[in-house]
Order: structure tokens, then sequence, then C-alpha cells
């Protein structure tokens, strides 16, 4: 077992994918000679050579929509987007293309590509680089959508994401990039996609989220348990297929629940989840489901005011107490 | 127009029959008439309406049966108003979305953007009820966790107060008002029905001994459910003891001589059953129930007599029978066996146990040996009067005796403490005079 950072957990696994089946080959913007943004490319381009490790034009319509085609005959294209804000420009290849190309020609091709994407505020980016639109791709049918919160599930969904055969997202997270965790030396499990987990067990209260929040409500459920209030955490993993029933059978052991999105409130992933638990724990619920998300606005650039709009382990502690609290249960 | 559902009218009920419709349709009917008289897994009841209006359709038959919270019938303000077609005809359940309250819960949950300088959002406007009745709005605020369990407690929700924000009844209110009632653990949220298995096991019923599968009364299924519980739960074990009734007859003809006057009388089973209770008074850590992992001591004692009826073995329970005169025992037991041959017990007349006698003396039984009535830790099986002849004083004569034999849950009271218990039962027994002082 080592401890390593969510970043070497991606950029370890992309190699070990590249060794197992050369048709696999990466594509983005600096993500050759730069080594990558992020870094998650660092020393590929020198291992495997340009022929699969392409540096792009500032085009994501055009690389995304040369993924499509390659994946298309055969090859198992992996895109970074530099960041998911820059998807906007490719949405076309992603949503008309990607999506729907195996449906609309009965299954004579599918689209085994993948395309890689950092989400995410909190980094004074300003507003048009710091938002999670990844709810625009969870509410595609045709794409699957993937949000890792750890380092081990950085690893084996990257994993399940390549030796998929159908296009998927996987969204990464600029303020997990230097989490660290244990992944399982020379670990090759592939996560089963459409699948959520309880992160903790709890009997008190249901915690879920996703990414970012998934890894925060850990935290909180940590030290919430030193004020003797059992937190169960559900860590989402799959925005697309969703796994609602990891979610209803725990909110029907807690009989509450918050929601924890680093998202807009209205419409978003919150909502869904929110939705999903009436629909089958309505008759277990003691309390109306929380939902803490994002301020309604463009993410400022201010820092203070960067942090005060973005949900964050106080603001969900504080649903939490409430929500415990309209059921009987006394809270410091 | 409203609906009429199928109550909850016992702990244990999970469905009931409709036994006969009392208002026709088209009747005109005043809250507090009798609709229906619906048969429960104990007892058949009158059900009233709790509005004024007009029966406009039965929506099950007589004879039917259907699960609780069915719609049963419609109550409507005219007598040819017509139930609109949303309610789900017939016997389905209602559905989780007929239940919910979507009016207020929205409100209640402003979910808050965090931080920020924006005000939360407008809160969408609440939808409207789908007309599926409860119109009166004189509900109390309860969550949808707190009506189930209510419903499974067989609590009246209306009489809960509510600790939750704006006195929402929740999950612990309801708790702490089931902790309150009289102790009947047997009232613990409802067992899983055993329906899947019998599918199973009838396909067995019917080879090469020309059988016909009868019809099951509710009575029947509960004692099959309840002693085959008692039997595989709590492990048995048996005392015997022959007393000697010379003096519990004469005893018996002096007091059934002073009631001559009043036509009332008593029975030997009278005087046992207040001979029991009396004892039980002094030998508490008999009169207590294993449920649940848990000892619980009770604090009344309530014997209850087991009856033979028709539709099968009935069990109706003296409260208190500790602080019951000899009189008002003989007259509560046939009063309450006689509406238990009508099957007009009320549920907590049946419930509540915390000792059981049961007596097959008038079928000239010898003795017998009684299954544990749950969760009761010890029942008396008595056998008849009968001239034996004994030894007293190195000479054999003939005396009237009577044998008891007492099952007991090892789980609650230890062999020990069950056979000190008996022993005195019979020492009182054979000194009658200790049943009354």
């Amino acid at each position: 077992m080592s401890v390593i950072t969510y970043r070497q957990a991606l950029r370890d696994t992309l190699r070990a994918e590249m060794l197992r089946d050369e048709n696999v080959l990466l594509l983005g913007e600096e993500i050759g000679l730069f080594e990558g943004s992020y870094k998650i490319t660092e020393g590929l381009l020198t291992e495997f050579g340009e022929n699969r490790v392409r540096d792009t034009p500032i085009s994501e319509e055009g690389f995304v929509g040369a993924s499509v085609g390659a994946a298309m005959l055969g090859l198992r294209p992996v895109v970074e987007l530099m960041t998911i804000n820059f998807s906007l420009i490719a949405v076309d290849q992603i949503i008309n293309h990607a999506a729907k190309v195996y449906g609309m020609f009965g299954g004579q091709t599918s689209v085994p590509m993948v395309i890689r994407t950092p989400g995410g505020g909190g980094q004074q980016l300003g507003a048009t680089h710091s938002q999670n639109i990844e709810l625009f791709y969870s509410f595609i049918p045709g794409l699957k959508v993937l949000a890792p919160s750890s380092p081990a599930d950085a690893a084996a969904m990257l994993r399940a994401a390549v030796r998929d055969d159908d296009p998927v997202m996987l969204l990464e997270n600029l303020g997990l990039y230097n989490s660290k965790g244990e992944v399982p030396d020379g670990d090759e499990s592939v996560a089963e996609i459409g699948r959520a987990a309880v992160t903790r067990e709890g009997a008190d209260i249901t915690l879920i989220g996703y990414s970012r929040m998934a890894a925060v409500g850990l935290q909180v459920a940590e030290r919430l348990a030193e004020q003797d209030i059992s937190v169960e955490v559900v860590d989402l993993r799959s925005l697309r297929p969703l796994d609602r029933q990891t979610v209803v059978d725990s909110v029907r052991k807690t009989g509450c629940a918050v929601i924890a999105e680093d998202d807009w409130l209205t419409y978003g992933i919150g909502a869904e989840i929110a939705a999903s638990i009436q629909e089958g724990a309505f008759d277990y619920l003691d309390a109306p489901v929380r939902r803490v998300a994002m301020a309604e606005v463009p993410l400022p650039y201010a820092k203070p005011l960067e942090t005060a709009a973005l949900p964050s382990a106080e603001s969900i502690t504080t649903a939490v107490k409430e929500t415990l609290s309209a059921v009987g249960k006394r809270v410091g | 127009m409203s609906e009429i559902y199928m109550p909850r009218l016992s702990d244990t009920m999970e469905e009931g029959v409709i036994s006969s419709w009392v208002k026709n349709v088209g009747d005109k009917v005043a809250s507090g008439d009798v609709l229906v008289e619906i048969e429960t897994d104990k007892a058949v009841m009158e059900y009233e309406a709790y509005e004024d209006g007009y029966l406009v359709q039965q929506s099950v038959s007589e004879g039917d049966t259907v699960p609780i919270g069915a719609v049963i019938g419609h109550i409507g303000e005219t007598p040819d108003a017509v139930p609109e077609e949303s309610s789900s005809g017939g016997a389905a359940a209602p559905t989780e979305e007929k239940t919910a309250e979507s009016g207020t819960a929205g409100q209640e949950a402003p979910a808050r953007p965090q931080g920020g300088g924006e005000q939360a959002p407008p809160q969408p406007a609440p939808s409207k009820p789908d007309g599926s009745g409860d119109s009166a709005g004189t509900r109390p605020r309860s969550s949808p966790l707190a009506r189930r369990l209510a419903r499974e407690y067989g609590l009246d929700i209306e009489s809960i107060s509510g600790s939750g924000p704006k006195g929402r009844i929740v999950r612990a209110d309801i708790e702490a008002a089931a902790k309150q009632r009289p102790t009947e653990p047997e009232a613990a949220p409802a067992q899983a029905a055993a329906a899947p298995q019998a599918a199973a096991d009838r396909q067995a019923f019917d080879d090469g001994r020309d059988s016909t599968e009868l019809q099951v009364s509710n009575v029947r299924k509960v004692i099959a459910r309840r002693l085959t519980q008692s039997k595989q739960e709590a492990p048995h074990f048996y005392l015997r003891r022959t007393i000697d009734a010379e003096g519990l007859k004469d005893f018996r003809a002096q007091i059934n001589a002073q009631l001559e006057s009043t036509g009332s009388k008593i029975s030997f089973n009278d005087l046992i059953v207040k001979a029991c209770a009396t004892t039980l008074r002094a030998h508490p850590e008999v009169n207590r129930s294993w449920v649940d992992e848990k000892l619980l001591q009770h604090g009344r004692i309530n014997v209850g007599v087991a009856v033979a009826v028709e539709a099968g073995l009935i069990v109706p329970v003296l409260h208190d029978t500790d602080k019951l005169a000899l009189s008002e025992i003989g007259e509560r037991s046939r009063e309450l066996a006689g509406r238990a041959r009508e099957g007009k017990l009320k549920p907590q007349e049946m419930s509540g146990g915390t000792f059981s006698v049961s007596n097959l003396g008038m079928y000239g039984m010898d003795s017998f040996s009684a299954v544990i009535n749950p969760p009761e830790a010890a029942i008396l099986a008595v056998g008849a009067m009968k001239q034996q002849p004994v030894v007293r004083d190195g000479e054999v004569v003939v005396r009237n005796t009577i044998s008891l034999e007492l099952s007991v849950d090892h789980r609650a009271v230890d062999g020990a403490v069950g056979a000190a218990f008996l022993k005195d039962l019979a020492e009182v027994l054979e000194n009658p005079m200790r049943i009354v002082v």
C-alpha cells in the first residue's frame, strides 16, 4: 500500500493503460512537451512518442471530434480538456456525436473514448474558469460520467473508463489533485461504473456528495464523530449511471439526508438526488432533505468572496446539525 | 368526496375482511354512524364514519380481503356524487405519492445557497394538492417516517405532540409515545408477513390425500404465527403438581351460597385465575417477559383466560386481575368469553396479558402441556377435578384432586423460580382462604 496523490494516481494509471493496450493514445493541449497544465501526462511523451501523445491546437471541437472518429475506427483515445470550462467549445462533438453514434447507427460502432477534465472553484481562476458543469453531461443518455473523490478511486475509475466501450467523462477536480490517499501497490482493480459507495458508515444522518464534496463530507463526518454524531457518507462516484439504490438504502436507515454539491443549487445534481430520495424513501424520511451548494452567482475572483460562495465543511456541518436538531437529536 | 380506507384496528393486523356493509350505497351518513363491519385478525369490529355525507360507493365487496390503507369506499356530499377516477379503484394500497403532503415540505426546507451576497432564490410555489382528499387541513405536521411508525405501532398520530420544527411530529415523538403505552411487546412494528413461503409450502398439500384447501380465518393465521413463534423462540420447560381440591370445592360452595341471591356464580376456573394473580403478586419474577434480548418486569398483573370458540383459540385478558374481586372475575370472564364467541372482542381486550390460564378440565383431561402465549413467561394448564386414592396420615383415602402443569419460558424464568411459584400456587389453592386474604 502506498500513499500517493490523486495526480500521481491518474498519471500512473494512464501510463499503465498505455503499456497494457497499444490502442490507447492521448490528445490534448500542452500534454506533450509541457507535460500537461496539471502534470498528469508528465514523462509520457518521452516514453511513448508523439504518435501516442499528441499535442493539439487550441481547438477543442477539432480534437474532440478527431477523437470521436479515432474511437469509431477502433483506437481508444483519452482526451484531456484542460478544464471542464473548455468542454463548452466541444459540446456538440460530445453530446451530438460521441453520445449518439452508437445508438443512431444501430450499434455498428461504439465510441470507446475518454474525456478527462478537471472542474472546481477555489483556485482564483475567475468565473469562466471555475465552473462545475458536469451536470450538462450527466444529463445526456449515451455518456457515462465518473467523479472520483480519492486517489484509489481516480485510478480504478480511469482504468474502467479506458476499458469501457462507451464515451466516458472522467471528472477530475483541481482541489483534489494534491490530495493524498492509499492506493494498493500493483492495484489492477477496475471500478464498476454506476456504483456509489458508502465511504463511512453511520446511523444518525446520511451525507451525500461526489468528487471534492465527498472528500469534504468524510472530514465533516470524522469531526462530528467526536461530538457523538454518527454520519453515514455516501460517495456517488458515478453521476451517470446514477446509483440511486445505495442512496435510498442509506436514507432508509438514517431517516434524514444532507446533499453537498460543488455546483449551483437550482436544477443541480442535488435536486436529482433529493427527488430520488423522496421516491425511494418517502416513508422513511424524518426531516426534509437539505442541499448545500454554491451561491447562485458567477464565481467571484476575489478570494474572500470566492471562499464565501463555495460550499465548505462549515456549511455542511451546519446543515447536518440543523437537520439532526429537527429530528430531535440535540446537538451542540 | 373523501375516501374511506381499510383502518388498522389491531396491532397485528395487516389486512382486513369486509364482514358486512351496514350502510348501503346512497344512504345518508352522519359522523359516528357505523359504516361497515370489518373482520380483523382478532375480531369483527364496527367502523364508523368520520364525516357527514352519503355513502356513494362500496369499493370492496363483503367477504373480500384488502390490505390496510386500501380504499374501501367513498363518502360524497350528495347521494349521486361520482368518485374521482384517480382513486386507484378498489384494492390497491395508496401509493406513496398519495400520502405525500405536497404543500408543506418545500416551504419548510429552504435549501440554502451558502454565503454569498444573493438572497436565497424564491421557493417555487407549492404544487397544488391533486384533490385526493385531505381538504380539512387540520392534520398535525408530521414526518413521513413518523406517520409510518405510528401506523406500525397502531398509535393515533393526532394524540401525539410533536417536538420538531413548527411542532412537527418526528420519529423520536412516536417512539416516546410507544414506550409510554402499557407494556405490550407484541405491538412491536409489524412482523414481516410470511406469505411467499406459504405458496411454496402449499404445493405439498394434495398428493394422494384427497385434500382440499380451506379458507383460513384471520384468527387461525394469528394462532399459527404466534404459537409457532412461541415454540421456536421460547425454550419451554414444564412443572407438574397435583393438588388436593377438597378445600377448593368447599370454598366455592360457600361462596356460591353467599352469591345465590345475586344470581351470579363463580367457577373453579375463576378461583384458579384469582389464585394465579395472588401468587404472581408474591412472585413478580414470574410476571416478566423476554422480548428482543430484553427482560421486562411487568408492573400490572393481567391474566389471560383461554377460550375455545368456533374460529379458534382466543385469550381475553382480565386486566389487573389481582385487584378484581372474585365475583368480578366471574362476571367479567363470562362476559368476555361470550363476546369472544361472537367475535366482538376489542383488540385491547385481547392484548397486554402477562400470564395465561388454559383449562381443559371440562373435556376430562387429566393434565396437558400448554404452549406459552408470547410474550408471556408462563401458562398454567388445568386438568379435570377427579377423585383419586391418596395417602393421608398413612391411610389410603379418596379425595378430589386437580392436576396443574405450568409451562415456563426458560429465557425469562428459571426452573427453581418457576417451581417456587407453582408450590405457592398449589398451597394457595389447597388453603383457598388465601386466595382472598
